[in-house]
């Protein structure tokens, strides 16, 4: 039983297996990195859209931005995936190797990564949303008044306090997606929790003892949930302080308005 | 695409119906018993969170920390792999039930703390003083007032809930997705992947959209009601989203 154990914990002195898993690491968070930004580009013009685009002349985008958005909402992620494996095609740019990747990979890690996106973006849309409403209707007016015209009063007044009030639902969506690319391993892309699933599958070759025991399913996932919890607490740690600290300021506003 | 349009496609889909209905079935029955046991764990760890008393309230951290910050992915290999190389394998809709209850009931703790937490202390304390022993408080005086504020996110997490039976797949599950994805691919059934993608997209789609619809109705409801009674007095700091 403990020879087991040893085996298990053997695996991990090896460099060649950290770096697998390392690298997974660094996959899982430039994919999280790049929906979540993306995510913050195309919800915001769906937020946009859905909320301010009532003349009728628009109405048309306004429909398709909210269906866009339940439709996202209300389906899980995984179906997005296999969809997108199977409909979604891929640039040249993309089709090749790359980052030590075999052509195979790439195009699966750039069509997964549409999908991670496409999904990120309808949850980010809501977000922002919650944002644009949260801003005063008096800060239109205040803009109307200086001669701003709509762009302007968007990039200038709205969207910046809106994005401010956002930040810290936003660094959350980043734990949240970082969760979320787990179910890229599904479709054997090359980010941690299919690195981890890899490793395990042929745990017997590496441990020494010829067959997959529990204390390599426990040594396995066990880091695995080590480094996704790191990474995670640090930014849920991150959305506490912003939040203590703005909740100071307000109070501390009160007090100077009383 | 072109699946999409082509009768021949279609066809295998509706042949292959019953299928689809008892991946469907599959998946509600884990939903359910899924929300059952985050609800209990839910209210258990939101009361313990809640409860004043450091070793309970550092529990129930614990748990919701731990739960939140890792992969629901990753919970239900483990749990799955764990118990059938051990030798006690607890079959793949069980560790999915399990699993799945397991992390939206640290969401559902963290619900039910916010909205213990938002009734002011006073409350408590009047209860109290009228000789209301725990139970009674939190039944009587506190349910009431903070079950409003509860709802809606609840309802949310169900709706993430329902979504995530999805990860069933990781470990060959037979719910709607598994299902779905092993007809795409079967030997005799493949091809048709337009017509099988829309109809599992459109079966979670009318379970979760009245859900996800109801719960942002009773939130704007809320926030207007909020904005009706707002006075100078009780002005509250501007919440975020």
């Amino acid at each position: 039983m403990m020879g087991e154990w040893e085996a298990s914990f053997g695996m991990l002195q090896s460099s060649a297996i950290w770096l697998y898993i390392l690298k997974g690491t660094l996959f899982t968070v430039i994919i999280s990195a790049i929906a979540v930004i993306l995510g913050v580009v195309f919800g915001s013009i769906l937020a946009l859209v859905r909320n301010y685009c009532h003349s009728p002349k628009y109405r048309i985008f306004r429909w398709a931005a909210i269906t866009y958005i339940e439709v996202f909402r209300n389906t899980p992620l995984l179906l997005w995936i296999f969809i997108c494996v199977v409909f979604c095609p891929v640039p040249d740019l993309f089709a090749h190797r790359m980052f030590g990747l075999t052509t195979v990979e790439t195009t699966l890690l750039f069509k997964a990564c549409i999908a991670l996106i496409l999904f990120t973006s309808s949850v980010i849309a809501e977000i922002v949303r919650g944002g644009l409403n949260s801003v005063p209707a008096g800060q239109f007016e205040a803009a109307a008044s200086q001669g701003f015209n709509t762009v302007q009063t968007m990039v200038y007044i709205i969207l910046p306090q809106a994005y401010r009030n956002v930040v810290p639902t936003l660094l959350s969506q980043i734990i949240t997606t970082i969760k979320d690319s787990s179910y890229l391993a599904n479709v054997a892309t090359i980010e941690l929790m299919s690195r981890v699933r890899q490793i395990l599958s042929t745990a017997n070759i590496y441990n020494g003892t010829g067959n997959i025991n529990v204390s390599d399913v426990f040594v396995l996932y066990g880091c695995a949930a080590a480094i996704y919890f790191i990474i995670n607490f640090a930014l849920s740690l991150i959305v506490r302080r912003i939040n203590a600290q703005r909740k100071k300021a307000a109070s501390t506003y009160r007090i100077v308005k009383a | 695409m072109a699946t999409l349009v082509s009768l021949d496609a279609w066809l295998k889909v509706w042949l292959y119906k019953s299928t689809f209905l008892l991946g469907f079935l599959t998946t509600l029955e884990t939903a359910v018993f899924a929300v059952l046991l985050s609800l209990c764990l839910g209210l258990i760890f939101g009361l313990m969170s809640t409860s004043g008393r450091m070793l309970l309230q550092g529990i129930a951290r614990v748990y919701v920390e731990f739960i939140q910050n890792t992969p629901l992915l990753l919970q239900i290999c483990f749990l799955y792999y764990a118990m059938s190389f051990s030798g006690h394998s607890i079959g793949i809709i069980t560790s999915g039930i399990i699993s799945i209850g397991v992390y939206h009931g640290a969401y559902m703790a963290e619900v039910i703390r916010a909205g213990i937490q938002s009734i002011p202390r006073g409350q408590f304390e009047a209860s109290y003083s009228q000789g209301f022993n725990y139970m009674g408080t939190m039944y009587y005086i506190i349910l009431p007032q903070s079950i409003k504020i509860i709802l809606p996110p609840m309802v949310n997490q169900v709706v993430n809930l329902i979504k995530n039976t999805s990860c069933l797949y990781i470990i060959g599950g037979s719910d709607l997705i598994s299902i779905t994805y092993s007809f795409v691919t079967g030997a005799n059934t493949g091809g048709a992947h337009g017509p099988a993608y829309l109809v599992t997209g459109v079966l979670f789609f009318i379970i979760c959209f009245p859900l996800s619809m109801l719960a942002s109705t009773w939130e704007n409801n809320l926030k207007k009601r909020e904005r009706m009674t707002f006075t100078k007095a009780a002005a509250k700091p501007q919440e975020e989203a």
